[in-house]
């Protein structure tokens, strides 16, 4: 089993020197050698490259200069990556909004007390799963590393929760994923990592598991830590089948992404827009409203990029890890 | 092991483990395994008032109503349909993408494409669903817009109203947020090649093409051959979200997948039994067909999954 430690750096991708580069090139690259093929080769790939960044940037950046144009003014079209007609009237109707203003609470408390509960749970399983002295570990793992191939499907899982009591109720966004079997390979893989001796040590002190784990084992995992808890905390964001399926009867429960699923839905039927348009403020449009909200739900996800940069890469190469 | 003289000390520790992982027992069994006996409803009359308990066994009778069932074969086409264009072009488009990234001669430009590359990942079905709608719009659509300034077409098409486009449309919505996530593996596969071996090719007199094809791509296979197994038996779970998000009662035929067939009949309807009987067939064939690449892998003496 490969080790964490080892592993994530040796991606490169982190690229922390450029030296070590993403691909063979930088290795082999001979300026001087360069012929009429590698010049033709270079110049369309280049192009390429700036085509693809265009794909994925140009919606995004059209989509905020959108959410900040006059409604009514973006309807006639042209808006690239300015606003014509600033404003801010577009936010303002968003956030004022009741049911988004709730959404988003539930969305931030979901991610929050989902992403914590379940690396902490996780973190735990995973630390007594890395004991060597304990019985039972590979019984427990496998019942653990079952559930990545086999479910019981939309149905069940449906009705068994609904027993549970977890329909309309918040404990359905955090107890599902609480202990994902993925995470805890990835956690246990780094555990078994660290040195004996810790544990050893503090348990000759007198030391029971759980001081161990949260004093000792705990804080030495903070990189796969920090890995797993972003993972999670992006899929807690950006989850709404789970809103619409258990919960879409209770408006105090509705997540930012469920709102904006039903904005989508009330974008699409364009033709009843012209309507709704009359009674609300003069200048918004569904449109502008929904490229507002979406700005708002992926802020978190931008703002934390630059964290997600640094650790998914390694999240992903321990993703090679078989049991 | 009684002759240990700490004995009495390990199955203190053993103790302490033991009550802690009994939490842990408890809660897969409950959220993970509970549900499966939730497939006996498949074999049965199933009505939530008599329960999974004396609900009447009624065989094979749910399976053979899906069969006889035209919405049902439908969606099982396009959910292998959908399935298999984004299996090749899944498969293609990230290696592709890491080789062409890893020829880029600077550094910056390097990590500047791929940063921009993952970032779709990160954002949700809902948005990735709401920038297709905005660029393929009728009224401004992106799209539209280029194909009439290029005097390729006459009037806006109405991309999402047309069955005909719509699992290129999914197929391209999926390459868009997911390309530059998936190459990541093969860019670390690429680095890991010895780059003597570019080194002396290029001696040889092997041009950039060559050293891809001769060098890179070999170097490449077994990342390529693992994850495509892995991929193929997911072939039929690509199909949910965004079908269901872009799909409308225009291109209802092609849109629906088994995923949404469960929620419709078993949800929607309450058709408890007809909805996990389809989840049963979906998860079955995924397995057929796990089974099947690993021994094609197998057979052809390549790596395999197990």
């Amino acid at each position: 089993m490969a080790e964490l430690t080892k592993t994530a750096p040796a991606s490169g991708m982190e690229n922390k020197s450029p030296s070590k580069g993403v691909g063979a090139n930088t290795k082999h690259g001979i300026m001087s050698r360069r012929t009429k093929g590698d010049i033709i080769f270079d110049t369309l790939n280049t192009i390429f490259m700036i085509i693809f960044t265009i794909t994925i940037l140009y919606p995004l950046l059209n989509m905020v200069a959108v959410s900040f144009n006059d409604g009514l003014d973006a309807l006639k079209g042209g808006i690239t990556l300015v606003p014509r007609v600033f404003t801010l009237k577009n936010y303002e109707t968003v956030l004022g909004k009741q049911n988004m203003f709730t959404a988003a609470r539930v969305s931030v408390l979901r991610t929050v007390i989902g992403t914590v509960s379940s690396t902490m749970v996780t973190a735990l399983l995973a630390y007594i799963l890395s004991r060597k002295e304990f019985l039972f570990k590979k019984q427990l793992s496998l019942l653990y590393v079952i559930t990545m191939y086999v479910n019981g499907g939309l149905i069940p899982v449906f009705l068994v929760y609904k027993n549970l009591g977890l329909t309309n109720s918040f404990l359905v966004y955090v107890l599902p994923g609480l202990v994902p079997a993925f995470s805890m390979l990835v956690l246990r893989t780094y555990m078994n990592g660290l040195p004996d001796s810790l544990a050893e040590s503090a348990m000759m002190d007198g030391a029971g598991h759980l001081t161990i784990f949260i004093k000792i084992i705990f804080p030495l995992c903070m990189p796969v830590i920090a890995t797993v808890a972003l993972f999670t905390a992006v899929g807690q964001w950006n989850s709404w089948f789970d809103a619409m399926l258990y919960n879409r009867m209770n408006g105090d429960l509705t997540t930012l992404q469920y709102e904006l699923m039903k904005l989508l839905s009330s974008v699409t039927n364009q033709n009843s827009s012209a309507d709704t348009m009359k009674n609300t403020q003069a200048t918004v449009t569904p449109t502008s409203i929904r490229a507002a909200a979406t700005v708002i739900t992926s802020l978190p996800i931008i703002i934390l990029y630059p964290f997600l940069q640094r650790y998914f890469v390694a999240g992903l190469t321990i993703g090679g890890v078989k049991e | 092991m009684f002759r240990d003289p700490d004995f009495g000390k390990k199955l203190k520790n053993q103790k302490s483990l033991l009550l802690l992982s009994i939490p842990f027992v408890v809660y897969v069994l409950i959220f993970n395994y509970v549900p499966l006996f939730g497939w006996i409803m498949a074999f049965q009359r199933y009505k939530p008032r008599d329960g999974l308990f004396h609900s009447e066994f009624i065989g094979l009778e749910n399976f053979k109503f899906l069969f006889r069932n035209s919405d049902f074969i439908m969606d099982v086409r396009n959910t292998l349909a959908m399935g298999v264009i984004n299996l090749v072009l899944g498969t293609i488009c990230p290696i592709v993408f890491a080789i062409l990234l890893s020829e880029l001669r600077f550094n910056l430009g390097k990590r500047v494409v791929q940063t921009i590359s993952y970032l779709p990942h990160f954002l949700s079905m809902i948005i990735l669903t709401g920038i297709a709608f905005d660029v393929l719009s009728m009224e401004n659509g992106t799209i539209n817009n280029l194909l009439l300034g290029l005097g390729l077409v006459d009037k806006p098409v109405q991309w999402l109203a047309e069955p005909k486009y719509f699992w290129w449309i999914v197929a391209f919505a999926q390459r868009w947020k997911e390309t530059g996530w998936d190459s990541i593996i093969y860019l670390a596969a690429i680095t890991s090649i010895n780059p003597d071996l570019y080194e002396a090719a290029s001696i040889d007199g092997a041009g950039r093409l060559r050293r891809i094809w001769h060098i890179t791509l070999p170097g490449l296979k077994p990342t390529i051959l693992i994850l495509l197994i892995m991929n193929v038996g997911n072939v039929l779970n690509v199909g949910f979200e965004l079908q269901y998000l872009l799909g409308n009662d225009l291109v209802r035929s092609v849109s629906e997948t088994i995923d949404i067939y469960v929620l419709n009949y078993g949800i929607g309807k309450g058709n408890y039994a007809i909805g996990t009987a389809a989840g049963i067939f979906k998860s079955v064939v995924s397995i057929i067909l796990i089974v099947i690449a690993n021994t094609t892998a197998k057979a052809m003496g390549e790596e395999s999954l197990y």
